[in-house]
This record gives structure tokens, sequence and C-alpha cells, in this order.
């Protein structure tokens, strides 16, 4: 490794500990009128009365402040709910507006300096271990040493940067109110797009725009010479950059709801929740264009394009949690399960959240439609259910957390409805398949330990048969790896798609089927 | 006369496809693999990624542990030292005696060596076993240089993988090009500047007279026929491989030659035993332009699927190797070929040559001189369809009807760079002709009117 990557990578390093350290710097310190003007209308009185204890009072740590915090107000409703009136019992979180509003630091002073610290100096250390990558070497496959690398073959380092992404989603979900100073710090940038503060989800949509990017970049020096790598990483780094980050900001800004158009149900479980129909129906043209465009993807623009390109088209061209995977996640590819009993596990996981979001969004659309006759407001208790279990703790957690212990598409694989509507497509009827060369295979296995959803490419692939699967989302990776020029993503006819009855080959002794 | 149990010796793809295809047709027979090398069968053309950190040994098993069990197929794991061929059992190292209703014998190949002096100098080996691929391991800790002899195929995989741990490699060639006794000379040369490029220090025409110890037992330099002194820590023996017959060494009773002598049935001098794979020598080549000893892993395969046929039907039919086909990867170039293909064109054919200006790829048409058909086909660094030059070859396809139809007889991904109107542009230039380009499709047309 050249000095200048090392720098890179303790740059990296430098930024990566700063960014950890920031959300715990700071004093706090709450007054009455934070609380008014943090807290909704029908709160305001309880909300002052019950944190009066804590004003003028300055704490040296969000942990302090936000232990005090919980007791007084936990305090207050454990007895609403000890005497059953559930209905004055404040079940808003102010926890995290409110220690964002009392937070005095030194990011809301210097921003730009602490942003300058953490994602730029971050993204530039990154920067200087990757341009170098490869240098002068020929164009071909770069896997030397993957698996004595302790990063990439579930080593410490690996645990680690595990460990890491799972706290940071554990927080991110569900104790947004540690990470206040890091959306304090990103406010700028944030006021700058949308005219508006940040929120936990700005500073993620930040970063993860970031990782694709950078990342992204990776990908450029490692399958150089690679069209379709080269061409399906720009597509994903655009579509993140503009689809999932600038245009929902910039629909902000002109008051329109929040809207990433590439986003498709059920993969956006949320699209026919009653607050999102109501927010588009209510925005005029443009937001009746969310809408149509919305059940348009659904309905016409996944089985067609599905059927003429297979589900790469969306999964790995398209798809920002696919975006993640391909860019950020690509170093961990090879750590997907390829035994048969994970395909089994992972097609009654699927299709049971497909089916639990497919039942789910049903039961939301009736309730909404008969306005709320139905079951009332039960159904945010469903809404809230998938969200912590799937949107969050499934897509987010165990999703990213898990890429350097189980593969980058742990998500993709075993939990997305959007992957499992996809696939049904492309296993009964689409042009795509991925083709073996006839006999040429000489079953070494690179195919399938670097398939990122745990095929097991080879099974087919020495057998002489096409690899037709619903989970395959056409990276592509299986054909650039093999070393015999054996696979080849094709869209073609239909006829002769599956062959399961293949014959190998070269051998004239036996005419038989194989 | 008893057929089951069948005891396969062997685990490679020889051994195991017999093994599996005879439970393919007969869900009774007893069938019984023995191995010392290895536990499960695992690819062995997958060794070199193991060394260069590609893969993890488990992931060179083409079939999860469960699949021998559930398909009852036995699995020992032992050397067998001795065939008795009167009482039908095999004695293992350990004095075991197993009984066979039918031997097969898919023992494989082992390094060929010629007896240089130092050859048996501890960092000085072959690769062909899982047990070479452990010593080379340890071999290579921690070493500087090593010296490759022998421009093959294994040879070019140990050269990369040295390179990838960052040792550096000589690469010591006999022939005047790299493999030049199977590529045609353009072929070859432009695999030679590959491998330079490569920085492998590769010495064309250059052998190895011996190898010098460093006086406690290791290697520490090998000498050249020119005289040059080398000093390195290892050196690699690639000059082919031959057939792994150790085994018969004691039994005159089965005959060898280099290999096991079979028939066209597999079928070696004795009734029910027989001999498939790289260890089996053919009486009689099986075929135009075959040889009677195959050493090549889709050969193998298709030994096993024969012979399995065979053991288990009444008919039995010849082994009948159908159009020649093979592959390989020189670092990062790959290399495919169909059909017949010599290193030296005979005047009765002829040859059509075409490299990119790169150098990274090139293709080669071999063809009938007077009628013009299809012979065979060389490619580097472009991967063609087998289905479709498998057909082309065998129905006599004339040569430049298939030019027209490169892009349908490629099988490079999608987006890939399309070479078909370059090669038969210099196809018209070299060769005088007029073929002419295929036609654009009509929305092909347009995009390239506007670019």
């Amino acid at each position: 490794m050249k000095a200048l990557q090392k720098l890179g990578i303790a740059l990296f390093c430098l930024a990566l500990a700063f960014f950890s350290f920031l959300p715990f710097i700071g004093q706090y310190t709450l007054t009455a009128e934070l609380v008014k003007s943090n807290v909704k209308d029908i709160h305001q009185e309880q909300m002052v009365e019950i944190l009066e204890p804590m004003y003028g009072e300055t704490y040296a740590s969000n942990f302090a402040f936000i232990a005090d915090f919980n007791s007084y107000f936990n305090t207050y409703n454990d007895a609403l709910k000890a005497n059953q009136e559930w209905d004055a019992v404040i079940w808003d979180n102010y926890a995290y507006a409110l220690t964002k509003a009392a937070a005095e630091s030194p990011v809301i002073d210097q921003p730009w300096l602490h942003i300058g610290i953490t994602l730029i100096l971050g993204s530039l250390g990154a920067l200087l271990y990757i341009l170098p990558l490869y240098k002068g070497k020929l164009p071909g496959i770069k896997h030397d040493g993957i698996y004595f690398s302790s990063m990439k073959s579930r080593g410490l380092l690996g645990i680690f940067t595990g460990t890491w992404l799972i706290l940071f989603y554990v927080i991110l979900y569900w104790y947004p109110e540690y990470l206040t100073n890091l959306v304090l710090m990103v406010d700028p940038i944030s006021m700058a797009i949308s005219g508006n503060p940040a929120s936990q989800w700005f500073l993620y949509g930040l970063i993860y725009t970031l990782a694709i990017l950078v990342m992204g970049v990776r990908m450029f020096k490692k399958y150089k010479g690679n069209p379709y790598q080269l061409l399906r990483t720009a597509s994903v780094m655009f579509f993140q950059l503009a689809f999932a980050f600038l245009l929902p900001e910039i629909l902000m800004l002109f008051n329109m709801p929040w809207h990433d158009f590439k986003n498709i149900w059920p993969l956006d479980y949320s699209f026919f929740y009653d607050y999102r129909l109501d927010g588009m129906i209510s925005s005029g043209a443009l937001g009746m264009f969310m809408l149509i465009w919305g059940i348009i993807l659904i309905v016409i623009a996944v089985p067609l394009l599905t059927y003429f390109y297979g589900k790469r088209w969306y999964c790995s061209w398209v798809c920002g949690c696919g975006g993640l995977a391909e860019t950020l996640g690509d170093p961990y590819r090879q750590l997907s399960d390829k035994s048969l009993k994970a395909w089994k596990v992972e097609r009654y996981l699927i299709h049971g959240v497909l089916v639990f979001a497919v039942v789910m969004t049903g039961i939301t659309l009736t309730n909404y439609f008969m306005e709320f006759e139905l079951l009332g407001q039960a159904t945010n208790q469903l809404h809230s259910i998938y969200g912590f279990a799937i949107g969050s703790a499934f897509a987010g957690v165990i999703g990213t957390g898990f890429y350097p212990l189980m593969g980058n598409r742990v998500w993709c694989r075993f939990g997305c409805p959007l992957a499992a509507y996809l696939g049904l497509v492309q296993r009964f009827k689409s042009r795509f398949r991925i083709t073996t060369n006839g006999g040429q295979c000489i079953s070494c296995g690179n195919c399938s330990t670097y398939c990122e959803m745990g095929i097991d490419v080879r099974w087919y692939a020495q057998r002489g048969q096409n690899i037709v699967r619903s989970s395959c989302v056409g990276c592509g990776v299986c054909a650039s790896v093999c070393p015999r020029g054996v696979l080849k993503l094709e869209n073609g006819e239909e006829e002769g798609r599956i062959n399961d009855l293949p014959i190998i080959i070269g051998n004239k002794s036996i005419t038989i089927k194989n | 006369m008893n057929k089951s149990p069948y005891v396969i010796i062997g685990n490679g793809i020889a051994g195991i496809t017999c093994a599996r295809h005879i439970r393919k047709y007969d869900s009774d027979a007893s069938i019984l693999v023995i191995s010392g090398e290895s536990e499960h069968f695992f690819s062995r053309t997958a060794l070199m990624y193991i060394y260069m950190g590609h893969m993890q040994y488990q992931h060179t098993k083409p079939y999860e542990d469960w699949f021998w069990e559930k398909n009852r197929i036995e699995l020992k794991k032992t050397w067998i030292t001795s065939i008795d061929t009167t009482k039908q059992q095999l004695i293992s190292d350990t004095g075991e005696k197993i009984p066979y209703g039918t031997l097969i014998i898919a023992t494989g190949s082992k390094p060929l060596t010629i007896g240089w002096p130092g050859e048996d100098l501890k960092g000085v080996q072959g690769l062909y076993s899982l047990q070479d691929l452990e010593n080379m391991e340890d071999n290579t800790q921690g070493i500087q240089r090593g010296v490759i002899v022998g421009g093959g195929l294994i040879g070019i995989e140990m050269a990369e993988m040295l390179k990838s741990r960052g040792i550096e490699v000589t690469f010591l060639v006999r022939e005047k090009n790299f493999w030049d006794t199977v590529l045609p000379t353009e072929e070859a040369e432009l695999i030679n500047r590959h491998i330079r490029a490569h920085d492998v220090d590769l010495r064309l025409g250059t052998e190895l007279a011996e190898i010098i110890s460093n006086g406690n037992g290791n290697v520490s330099a090998v000498k050249t026929n020119t005289g040059e002194e080398i000093p390195c820590q290892f050196v690699g023996l690639t000059i082919g491989v031959t057939p792994n017959i150790s085994l018969l060494k004691n039994h005159p009773d089965i005959q060898s030659n280099r290999g096991v002598l079979v028939d066209k049935y597999f079928q070696t001098n004795i009734e029910g035993v027989y001999a498939i794979g790289d260890c089996a020598e053919f009486t009689e080549s099986p075929g135009p332009n075959r040889k009677t000893i195959e050493q090549v892993w889709y050969t193998g395969r298709m030994h096993g699927e024969t012979l399995a046929y065979n053991l288990t039907h009444e008919e039995k039919v010849s082994y009948k190797p159908g159009i020649w086909f093979n592959s390989a990867k020189f670092f990062d170039l790959e290399y495919q070929t169909y059909g017949h293909v010599p290193n030296n064109i005979p005047a009765t054919l002829d040859t059509f040559h075409w490299e990119n200006e790169a150098g990274t790829v090139a293709i080669r048409f071999v063809y009938d001189k007077t009628v013009g058909t299809i012979k065979g086909i060389n490619s580097i660094g472009w991967r063609m369809r087998h289905a479709y030059f498998d057909k082309a070859i065998d129905e006599g396809w004339l040569f430049e009807k298939i030019l027209t139809h490169l892009d349908k007889a490629s099988f490079d991904a999608e987006f890939a760079t399309k070479h078909t109107a370059a090669v038969i542009q210099a196809y018209n230039t070299i060769k005088k002709r007029n073929v002419s380009l295929p036609k654009k499709g009509f929305l092909k047309r347009i995009v390239t009117a506007f670019s």
C-alpha cells in the first residue's frame, strides 16, 4: 500500500472517530420557552410543567440531560397509565426535539468546521485510499487476498465494522436524541437545499448518498474495463443523488411532500398510508402526478420492465438499497450463505414479508376508503409493527449492519417485499436469464462465492443449465469473475430459457438427456 | 458376476461424475468413492484461487457435504496401496481390505519431472493436488523470488499465484514462445507480452539445468542451460503432468503403458476393472486429432458420464467425444478454443488471425483451403458461444458466413466492445475478399446516424 493510501485510511479513521465522538460533546439547557416552541399546542401546558425541574440547569452531557428528561416524562405518563387515563397520556416522543433545542454545542457555532472534520475529511480520506487503487494494473478480477483480509472475511475488523453499523442504526431509529449534535451540524446543508432545518433522516440520507458516491468511485477503479459494471454503478450513483437525495429535498423547498420518485410500493411501504395519500392529493397537480406515477410503477413498470430485462433494471441499476449494497457493500458480497438451507429460509422469509406488506396495505386502504369506520386508527398499530420490525430492524439494522457478517444483500435477499414481487415476475414471466456456455464450466466456484444473493450459480453452470432464479438481481459479477467465459446475462426468447434437462455439449457417446 | 459394489479410486471430476451418473441410472447400486487426498470432491482447477485468497477450500466443493449421503454415495478417505484382482479387493495403507464388484481407477495425474539435479530439495515442487497446495503455502512464506519451469497452463497459474502474493517470478520456457506446442505463434506471442505486462521475468528458449542447494537442503538458486544462476527460494516444476499410476507398479496383471491401458469402453485387460480420466490411456485414439491420454477437466467428465452409462445399461456405447473444446485463463486473458486449431497450420488448411490494437483481444479461424468450411477457432479476450461453434464446426458451416454472424456467436457481456466490423475489414484487406458487414437494425442505424 502506498504512503498516500495509508494516509487516506488514517484520515478516514480519524474522521470516523470524530463522527462517533461528536454526539457526546456540548451542554444542554432547557427553558420553558424552548419547550413551548417545540411541542404540540395541546401538550404545551403539561410539558412545561412536567419538565419544570430541568429549567436553568446546565447539563454537561446529553446522557445526563436525556436521563433527566426521560425520568420526569415517564413519571408523568406512568402515573396516568397506572390510573388507566389513556387519553391523558402523552404518546408523542419529544426527547429528540427537546434535546436538539436545548443543545449548546460548538457544532452550532461552527457547523462547517465540524462537517469538515467528519464528512469531508472522511470522504477525502476514503478517496485518497481509493483513487490510487489498481493504478498501473491491467483490467481484470481484483479479488487477491480477500479471504486473508480481516475486514472482508469476518475477521476482527469486519466484526468491529458490523458492530459500529448496527449501533448506528439502533441509535438512528430508536434513540435519535443521542444524535442531535450531528443533525445540528448538517443544518446548514439542509437549509441550503430545502430551506428547512435538518432531521435525523436528512443526516442519514446525506451519509448514505456520500457512501454510495465515494464507494461508487471504488467500483470504477475495481471494474476498470468492464462496461456493464461501470454503467450500472454510474446508474445507482445517479439515482441516489438525484432521485433519492436532492429531488425530495427540493420538493420540500416548494412546500411539496417529500417524495422519492423511484421508490416503489411495497418497498416504499408507507405509500398508501393515509397521511401520504392526503399529502399527495392535497398537493395539486404535482401531488396527483406522484400518486399516479407511483401506481404506474407498481402496476405497469414493474411487470413490463422485469419482463424485458429481469429485476436487475431496478435492483442493481436504480434502487437505493441496491445502490448501497453494490457500492459500500461490494467488499462483502462473498459473505452471503450459499447453502440450500439458506435458500429455503429465504423463500419463507421474503414471501412472508411480501404477504405482510400486501395485507397491511389492503387493510389500510379499505379503512381509508371507508373513512376510518372499519378500524378507526387501529391501522396505525399495524403500521408501527411493520415499521419497527421490517422497515427499521430488518431493512436497516440487519440489512446494512450485517454487511460485514452476512454479505451485502441480506435485506434484498431475505426481506424486501418489492424484490419478492419483482422476483415472482422474473421467475415466471421474463426474458432474462443467465446463460450457461455449453460445457465450459470447470466447477471452480468463483461464481457462487461472489454471488451476493447466495445463489449457488455453479450448481446450474456445471450441469450446462441456464440460471433462472427469482432472487438474481443481475449484478453481473458471476459472469465477470468466471475464468472460462461460461456465464452471460441475457434478455432473449422465452423459449429455451429454462432448460430443466440440459445436455452438456461435447460428448457424442451419450445422446440421452443429462 | 455381481457388478455392485462399484468402487472408484479417486474423487476428482472423472471419478465423481461416474459415481453420480451410476446413481442416476441405478438407484440400488452400492457406490464407494475412495480418496486419500480429500474427504470430499473439490474443483482441482480452483486450487490457485485458494492460494490467491479469492476463495477458501470449502468454496471449491461443487456439492454441499450432505449431498453424498443423500445420494447414497459412500466416501472413504484413505490411500489405496494395492489391488488384488483375483480376490476382487483393495488394500489400504492401514491394511484395511475393501471388496469390490466393479473397480474404476480414476487416480488422475501427477507432476512430471525428468530427474533434474536438486529436484528433491525443499522448496521445489509441482502443483496438482491439495497436498501440493499446502506445500506451496508452506514453501513460499516470506520469500522474494520463485522460478517456474515449464511454459504451460499450470506454470502460468503458478506465476499468477506467486505474483498475487507480491513474490517476484522468473518464468523459464523451453520453447520459443509460451505454450507454442499448442498455440500458433501469434497467440503465443500475445500471451508472452501479457505475461511481461504482469512484471514476470519471462525467459523464452531457456531450460533448467540444475537446482542449487543452500547447504541446508533448501533451494537457493537455479542454473539455466545458458549457465546463468538465478537466486530463488522456490522452484515450481510445471513441464507437464503424467498419469498417476504408481498404484499399479506392483500389479503387472493390470496392463499399463504411460497410463492404464483401456479400450474405447474404458475396460482394462481385466474384466470388471476400468480406468477413466487423466490416468487412462486409450489403446486407440478416440477420434481424429485426439490424443490417447486426455488430461483436461472436460474429458474427465465425459469419461465418467460414458462409463457410468455403460455400467448401467445392457447396450454399451463406445467413447465418442464430439467437437474438441477447451479453455484457460492466462492472468487476465481468457482463452477458448473450439475444433481443430493446430499450432502449425498444415497446407490443406487456411487461417485468418485478427488482433486488436491494444493486443488484448485476438481471434483465429482455421478453415478448409478449397471449400472454406470452418475447422476450428481460437479466441483470446473474446468469449464465444460453445453451442454455436459446436454446431458450426460439426455441420461444416462456411467460414465467411460465420464472420458476418460474429455478434451472434459472441458470448461477451452486454455493452462490451464489439469487434465484428474490425475483424471483417481486416479480413477483406488481408485476404482481398469482399465480405460485407452485417446489416444494422433499424434502431441502430438511427443511433449511429446521430453519433
